[in-house]
């Protein structure tokens, strides 16, 4: 059984009228893969992102999403989350006055009373929250600020592959998590999704990005190119080379004269 | 028809006059009778605020104006003892006064061990005692009775109240809390308490004023509190007010701040039906420092009405205000800001900010800076925000397991925080928290307390 399987998926913006982003994706991840989304800004892979995560400003008006055998989309975002689904955002929001680590804990015992597990006491956060930021190399005074607060481009994207690693989930999709990051802070954002990924070999990983720089670090098993709410072009990893070499435009017109 | 008009006008006037006979003060010095016969006649004059002044816009008093309140007297003391023991600060407070209805009650008030010649009692034992001149020199000398017709009928209807006098370089480490009871009667009643604080140069002192009264209860408490800070004094002000729902509450608060003197001030409102908060600072001393933070929380039909004074008439004195405002239900409030900077009030660094979170459509929030500035070299800012909760920040928190609700609620929760944490006395703190997680029946593991324990392990 696939981990994720969509199927002509189809959602437009939740407001009347609203503008339709996805026309029908088709797309299936097994435990354990790595997949990468490529394609121009607006062409709807964010929204995907957002839609698996349970996002209600989107509305799907056709299609499925099955993770694990059960209906993805009968599920609220705080149940996806449980049952192991994790975003890590484009662009995190700030929440001030909640710390990372205070909100964590209560994110965490959540997932483990779903789960039927016994909650954990301050002593084992500490114990988790200390091996999880050794892993991204951030400081125990950056988890305990507000959520991004007055935090940095690169600053906010570690934050999140750290709650990704608290929070361990069986499927990350990281929305580009390499997108304002300095050479440096790429390299330790790599490596943590790479521990992460190698720790459980069960667990996928979808990555949306726009440079070939990150699948460098994170080998891609497949590669998907997206075109207006569509997967046009599937692949294995030298499908971003081919990307990074003709362009989003290049494939377009190869898939068009059916190369 | 006009004179139909004028007697209805002039009715409750009628009353409240007749009320100041029957006010039963043994032996009020001869000054004092005459603060209160001026302030009636004030009264008298000018009747209560009427609805179309600017001040009063937005708050309708027609219900306490029609009302005929009897004077809540000190005798009705059913359920009081409950209610001290269900707000009592025990052994967290230096002293604790209980005043019921305006009445200093002495067997449920615990006096402590204080600092040689520090006065914490009863205004009424105070006038007839050695303090009589300390209170003439400051008794009605800030709270004008001309700006504010509820502080003329109050002081018209001065009988007894709170009297905290601190002499030069008196340190009282625990707060000093004035708890202020209302209780119903069987037919519509009102109390008028009067607090008056004397701090002399370099007191540092926290004082506390609760307003609270037995659910369901209808009253109306006129409070006027009058304080003044001395030279190089510090005095922390927490003024909670957790009246009943069905109670109306008005209030005037006065403050003179001396030379360098720092007053800081936190005002929560929780309950009350009608509530109208008179806030007024003056920084009659150079490097005088005012801090104005300001909490409400009301739901159902509550409405509130914050109406706050900075006046900088000085050179060098910074101020800060933070109202916050958390409305639920069809909740209404104001919150008006004024600052007023002298001609020679030079260097005046003024910061005002005020927030609301709307958590129902039904909500209604009117916030509005004033300022009035005479002074060239000044920095005077001031910003305003209301909304719903944010819902990128809910969406954010259940991507991370957290529920709706709990999203919500941590949210509100933690917009609040931002005035409690503030807080430095600890039970009034709590008694915010154990309402809010009584109101929003929120985790444990969610509660503001671990917020607050992070941000001091965080230091």
């Amino acid at each position: 059984m696939a981990l994720l399987e969509i199927k002509n998926l189809h959602a437009k913006v939740a407001v009347a009228g609203g503008r339709e982003i996805l026309k029908g994706v088709n797309l299936t991840v097994n435990a354990g893969e790595v997949h990468a989304l490529m394609g121009r800004n607006g062409c709807g892979k964010s929204t995907l992102f957002q839609v698996i995560a349970g996002r209600e400003t989107y509305e799907v008006t056709e299609g499925s999403i099955t993770y694990e055998g059960k209906d993805l989309l009968e599920m609220s975002a705080e149940e996806r989350a449980r049952e192991g689904v994790f975003l890590a955002f484009q662009s995190p929001v700030e929440i001030p006055g909640v710390s990372t680590d205070y909100f964590l804990k209560a994110a965490v015992n959540e997932v483990r009373k779903h789960h039927g597990e016994p909650e954990l006491d301050a002593m084992q956060f500490l114990k988790l929250f200390k091996e999880k930021r050794e892993l991204l190399e951030i400081d125990q005074s950056f988890t305990r600020r507000a959520v991004n607060e007055g935090f940095s481009g690169g600053e906010k994207k570690r934050n999140e592959v750290f709650q990704m690693a608290v929070m361990n989930p069986k499927l990350g999709l990281l929305d580009e998590t390499d997108s304002g990051l300095d050479v440096d802070a790429l390299k330790t954002v790599a490596k943590g999704i790479n521990t992460l990924h190698q720790q459980d070999a069960h667990r996928a990983l979808m990555v949306v990005t726009h440079q070939e720089r990150l699948l460098k670090s994170i080998v891609p098993d497949f590669v998907h190119v997206m075109v207006d709410g569509r997967i046009i072009e599937s692949g294995g990893k030298e499908l971003a080379l081919r990307v990074e070499q003709r362009g989003y435009a290049g494939i377009e017109e190869e898939v068009r004269q059916g190369v | 028809m006009t004179q139909v008009a004028a007697e209805k006008k002039s009715s409750p006037l009628i009353h409240f006059t007749r009320l100041e006979k029957e006010l039963n003060v043994n032996s009020s010095p001869a000054w004092l009778e005459e603060v209160r016969a001026g302030a009636m006649a004030r009264f008298a004059a000018v009747g209560f605020p009427a609805q179309k002044s600017e001040a009063w816009r937005h708050t309708n008093i027609g219900a306490i104006v029609r009302t005929e309140w009897e004077l809540a007297g000190a005798g009705e003391i059913a359920g009081v003892a409950a209610l001290v023991e269900k707000f009592t600060f025990g052994d967290d407070a230096a002293v604790e006064l209980v005043f019921v209805n305006g009445h200093y009650h002495g067997e449920l008030s615990r006096t402590g061990k204080l600092p040689r010649g520090t006065k914490v009692g009863s205004l009424a034992e105070a006038l007839a005692g050695g303090d009589a001149d300390v209170v003439r020199r400051h008794l009605g000398k800030q709270a004008s009775i001309e700006a504010n017709p509820f502080v003329a009928l109050n002081t018209g209807l001065i009988a007894d109240g709170a009297f905290v006098h601190l002499p030069a370089g008196t340190t009282i480490d625990r707060p000093i809390h004035l708890l202020v009871i209302s209780t119903g009667g069987p037919k519509p009643a009102a109390s008028h308490p009067r607090v008056l604080v004397v701090a002399e140069e370099r007191v540092n002192a926290t004082v506390v004023e609760s307003y609270v009264g037995a659910e369901g209860q209808l009253y109306f408490t006129n409070a006027v509190t009058e304080i003044v800070c001395g030279a190089e004094s510090h005095i922390d002000h927490c003024r909670l007010q957790q009246e009943s729902t069905s109670a109306y509450h008005v209030s005037t608060m006065q403050v003179d701040l001396e030379r360098s003197a720092t007053f800081v001030s936190h005002a929560c409102t929780i309950g009350g039906r009608l509530t109208r908060n008179d806030l007024n600072c003056v920084m009659n001393g150079e490097h005088a420092y005012a801090t104005l933070n300001g909490l409400v929380m009301i739901g159902g039909e509550q409405h509130c009405d914050n109406h706050t004074l900075l006046r900088h008439e000085r050179a060098n004195c910074p101020s800060h205000e933070l109202y916050k405002h958390v409305l639920d239900g069809k909740a209404t409030a104001v919150f008006k800001g004024q600052i007023f900077v002298q001609r020679d009030a030079q260097k005046t660094d003024s910061k005002q900010t005020s927030k609301t979170l709307l958590l129902s459509d039904d909500a209604y929030m009117n916030s509005q800076p004033a300022l009035e500035i005479y002074a060239d070299d000044v920095k005077c800012t001031h910003g305003s925000t209301t909304g719903p909760v944010d819902e990128d920040m809910v969406f954010y928190l259940r991507t991370r397991g957290v529920g709706l609700e709990a999203a919500r609620h941590l949210l509100t929760y933690a917009f609040a925080a931002d005035v409690t944490r503030r807080i430095k006395v600890e039970p009034v703190r709590r008694r915010i928290e154990d309402y809010m997680a009584a109101r929003h029946g929120l985790p444990q593991d969610l509660r503001i307390t671990d917020v607050t324990s992070h941000d001091r392990a965080a230091l």
